[in-house]
């Protein structure tokens, strides 16, 4: 029987509040265990929480970014359940009325020939809720530690519908919502640190069925290739049980990275009650359409729609403009360098997607500490579309940019070290006229049909310059000479 | 001294007839004398008190006194107070030693009041005879074999034994108000939102509300000074303008409509609080005012809609008690959810654990719409019933409870009957009114009768009008019980 796989993902991300969501105490990571819970964090008799404006802001700017429905007012649930690293014994969370409704998202893939597909991916609903702590089970003997520093850290919970079908699609949105976060800049979108979280609902039904197969919940998948092969795994293995007559039992799996495979962790039957209320501790939400319009007036152009212009207006393919919208700090970089070679932009982004981002991601930097500026690049490639340097010599002129021999300054780097290109068309030719004197052998077996030969005799002409010949016009001069 | 008013403390301090050390220590006496008698106080610590004490003495000196600077304030054991065992009358706080001040805690610290102790109370404020504290039931000072009422019972008790000349309160369904009623004091529970609950531990979240507990209306309104005011740590404090709610105390009654809930004067009542709910109104009649008949026709639902949602959300709010972090743990246990029964079993009394039943009960999957929204939704026509009254009329009246004090363990086992108690006062939490009770005269047995006063919202200047006025021409209020005249 034919397959088809159906998948739906809730994203954690982490928001980048320099504080916590119903607390005043700093949730930067890495701190000694503990020493970033205050007195609401720990949950002491007697406190209560107060809503961080900063997480809401974010919240609606996610909301705007996906063209979903912001609610006002919006209500503050409590999600009840005992657990040593939840403080208060319950969550506050949303239920009813989430701060974002709606909304979707676009993906692109690129096919193995290159074409290009894209889906709308839509969205359910994207809440706020308050990250639990963290329990240590190691180094306690017999005990487990609880770190509370993690403890109401605000969370935007991004729920799409089940609109994905395939593995690979669900890492494109993934991706593209990774990436649109960022952008946004509501989430630092550090996945090894947590702050950008998946759980993957996956089921499976016959092709050409229009109802849903019962659903497996994969929890906390913190890369892409873990979220991929995950799903992956689950998929095949519901598949076999029901061809094989079986049935899948709804349930919340974990995924063993090491072991490459999904275990149940709990059944739907043993899902617990949650008893969510309205937190009487805070007051319905109210979002005035002020407040969303002068989010909307510092939204950043969003990278859709930056992508569309980068190709109308440089008529670069939709991939190159996908590279190059990945970040914004990517899309800054090309439209600095691309603003001072406004007829170049093709060669702008080869460039960029090409000799810097390979070499960023060889040293693993960031684009942002890219040490050669745009304005440095825009110098070098300015010599090479007028034919001061070949390619070839700028990627060595490049290398001593990147190094920052003489203030990165790519004209400079050329006359001292003599790599302008020949182009003067009297100097080739007497190369040339040298070069063949020298050479009779060759230019027989040319005049005889070895094509063979003719690049053989371009390779000495610029061998004997170094490189610096101009390849075209030595092509061209030889060519002529040869056909005298 | 005793019978002073705080107006009439303060001066003395303020002359230096006494010093606060002095004032103090004289209440730090009385308290020891009578507490073992009373339970009205879980902690005292005559070191801590007698420290603020001099503090406020310099303050004074310095000439930063404040209208109650220098004076004793009990302080009810749920308001968290730094240093201080802070128990909420519970087993699972008993080894609860606060890090934090309390809103209102602080207010009265900045104020240069000094503490005179934590005053006992029901278990976590779930009661209305005080005898669910883990720490003893408090005793009437009217009559020892009665109840003071709860869950305020031992601010009620301290005042009315002179042990304090004011003490805080807080009231959910009528924590304030009854004790006040079965003591003989004065007490008002404030408009939702304008004392700070910060620090004050949860109950009911949408229900609690913190308030002074005095000898009189004039007592009232300085406290309230000092307990009032908006707090950024509190979410549902009311951002506004701080007002003095002793400014209209002088105010004459001529005109004033007094409502009188049709709903009220029926069967339920008894015949003595009756007579003296009737008398106090021929009195407000004598003063000028006129009484118009109201109607709150869905009085009766208040007590089902009230243990409803002040369970479910104590459920919630209790769930943080759970031997992790702080308070009692169980001390043997096998593994993590046996640790989490034992010592919830262990540490919660027998009517917080009913309440955290029904509470999780109602909000659980498949019974939350017939429970918990249904009852939101009638708590919404509760408060229009008040709102279409007080087109009529300027301030309601009747009696606090249904009853005078009644025996100890006399409805201790049979919580239907106990919950009875708040009949007349549920309604105005739930409405998020502010109400207060005033001493009336005696009913059967000579114990107290208490007068309510509703007000509408944010009208608590005018009720401390309405009840100094009826304290200028009555002397219920300073009656204090025989066998404690010093």
């Amino acid at each position: 029987m034919q397959w088809e796989i159906v998948i739906g993902l809730e994203v954690h991300t982490q928001l980048s509040t320099r504080s916590k969501i119903f607390s005043g105490a700093p949730t930067a990571f890495g701190a000694a265990p503990n020493a970033q819970a205050c007195a609401v964090d720990i949950a002491l008799p007697g406190v209560l929480p107060v809503l961080n404006r900063g997480a809401v802001e974010r919240a609606i700017r996610l909301g705007l970014a996906v063209g979903a429905k912001i609610n006002s007012p919006s209500i503050f649930a409590r999600k009840n359940y005992f657990y040593p690293d939840l403080p208060k014994g319950y969550q506050i969370s949303q239920y009813e009325l989430p701060v974002v409704a709606g909304g979707s998202v676009k993906i692109i893939q690129i096919g193995g020939d290159g074409s290009e597909c894209e889906k709308t991916i839509r969205l359910t609903r994207a809440h706020l809720e308050e990250d639990a702590g963290k329990s240590l089970h190691e180094d306690f003997q017999g005990m487990t530690g609880i770190d509370l520093n993690r403890a109401g850290t605000p969370l935007l919970e991004i729920v799409s519908e089940p609109d994905m079908r395939s593995s690979a699609e669900a890492v494109a949105f993934a991706k593209t919502l990774h990436s649109l976060v960022r952008w946004i800049d509501i989430c630092d979108g550090n996945m090894q640190e947590g702050s950008f979280r998946c759980d993957a609902n996956v089921s499976v039904r016959p092709l050409g069925s229009d109802k849903l197969g019962t659903r497996c919940e994969i929890k906390n998948l913190n890369s892409f290739r873990f979220l991929e092969k995950a799903i992956d795994y689950e998929a095949k293995r519901q598949m076999e049980i029901l061809e094989d007559g079986g049935t899948i039992r709804q349930e919340t799996r974990l995924y063993d990275s090491d072991k490459d495979e999904t275990r149940a962790m709990r059944s739907k039957e043993d899902a617990q009650d949650y008893r969510y209320f309205p937190d009487p501790d805070l007051l319905p939400l109210e979002i005035s359409a002020d407040w969303i319009n002068r989010v909307r007036a510092m939204l950043p152009e969003l990278p859709e729609a930056k992508r569309s212009s980068y190709m109308a207006e440089y008529s670069l393919s939709a991939y190159d403009a996908g590279v190059l919208t990945a970040t914004r700090e990517m899309a800054d970089y090309f439209e600095s360098t691309v603003k001072l070679l406004p007829t170049q932009a093709k060669l702008c982004a080869n460039w960029i997607m090409g000799e810097v981002n390979g070499r960023l991601h060889r040293e693993a930097m960031d684009i942002a500490q890219c040490p050669v500026s745009p304005a440095q690049l825009a110098g070098l490639l300015l010599r090479i579309s007028d034919g001061t340097v070949s390619g070839k010599t700028a990627k060595d002129v490049f290398d001593a940019m990147w190094r920052g021999e003489c203030g990165g300054d790519a004209d400079i780097i050329i006359e001292t070290k003599g790599l302008k290109q020949i182009s003067d068309a009297g100097e080739i030719e007497q190369l040339i006229a040298g070069i063949l004197a020298a050479n009779p052998q060759q230019v027989a077996d040319y005049r005889n049909g070895k094509e063979k030969a003719f690049n053989s005799l371009v390779g000495q002409a610029m061998k004997a310059t170094k490189g610096k010949a101009n390849p075209a016009q030595v092509n061209e001069l030889l060519k002529k000479k040869l056909t005298e | 001294m005793l019978n002073s008013s705080l107006k009439q403390l303060s001066t003395l301090l303020a002359t230096k007839k006494i010093s606060s050390v002095e004032l103090t220590g004289e209440f730090l006496k009385r308290v020891k004398a009578l507490n073992p008698d009373y339970n009205a106080f879980i902690t005292v610590d005559e070191k801590m008190s007698l420290a603020q004490a001099q503090t406020a003495d310099a303050m004074i000196a310095s000439g930063q006194a404040q209208p109650l600077t220098g004076i004793p304030i009990a302080q009810k054991d749920i308001f968290c107070t730094k240093g201080w065992l802070t128990t909420c009358g519970s087993k699972m706080l008993s080894n609860f030693v606060s890090p934090y001040d309390a809103g209102v805690i602080e207010r009265f610290n900045a104020a240069g009041a000094v503490n005179i102790g934590k005053t006992n109370m029901d278990e976590f404020a779930m009661g209305s005879s005080n005898e669910t504290s883990f720490y003893g039931p408090v005793k009437n000072p009217w009559d020892i074999t009665a109840v003071p009422g709860g869950s305020s019972g031992g601010s009620a008790c301290a005042v009315a034994a002179r042990m304090a000349p004011a003490a805080t309160g807080t009231d959910t369904g009528g924590s304030i108000r009854q004790p006040a009623a079965l003591c003989g004091i004065s007490g008002i529970k404030p408009t939702y939102g304008l004392v700070s609950r910060y620090g004050m531990i949860a109950f009911a979240s949408s229900l609690d509300q913190g308030g002074p507990m005095a000898k009189s209306a004039e007592d009232l309104a300085l406290m309230l000074n000092v307990m009032a005011g908006f707090d950024t740590r509190d979410s549902t404090s009311l951002q506004r303008a701080p007002e003095d709610y002793a400014r209209d105390l002088a105010g004459p009654l001529q005109g004033l409509r007094i409502g009188l809930p049709k709903e009220y004067f029926v069967a339920g009542m008894s015949a003595d609080v009756a007579r003296a709910v009737e008398a106090a109104i021929a009195e407000y009649r004598k003063l000028g005012a006129e009484t118009v008949e109201v109607s709150l026709p869905n009085t009766k639902l208040s007590i089902p809609v009230y243990y409803v949602l002040a369970p479910a959300e104590a459920s919630s709010n209790l769930s943080r008690f759970d031997g992790v972090r702080y308070g009692y743990r169980a001390p043997e246990y096998t593994d993590l959810n046996d640790m989490y029964q034992k010592s919830r079993a262990q540490g919660f009394g027998a009517e917080v654990k009913r309440r955290i039943l029904i509470g999780t009960y109602v909000l659980s999957h498949g019974y939350y719409d017939a429970y918990y929204i249904q009852a939101q939704k009638l708590r919404r026509l509760i408060a229009q019933d008040f709102a279409a009254a007080f087109a009529q009329c300027d301030i309601i009246m009747g009696p606090t409870t249904p009853t005078v004090a009644f025996a100890l363990g006399e409805k201790s086992s049979n919580p239907v009957q106990m919950y009875l108690s708040d009949t007349y006062t549920i309604a105005t939490n739930l409405a998020g009114l502010p109400g207060m009770s005033i001493p009336a005269g005696f009913g059967d047995n000579n114990r107290p009768v208490g007068l309510h006063i509703i007000g509408n919202y944010f009208a608590e200047a005018q009720m401390l009008n309405v009840a100094h006025q009826y304290q200028q021409v009555t002397d219920w209020h300073i009656r204090m019980p025989d066998k404690l005249i010093a």
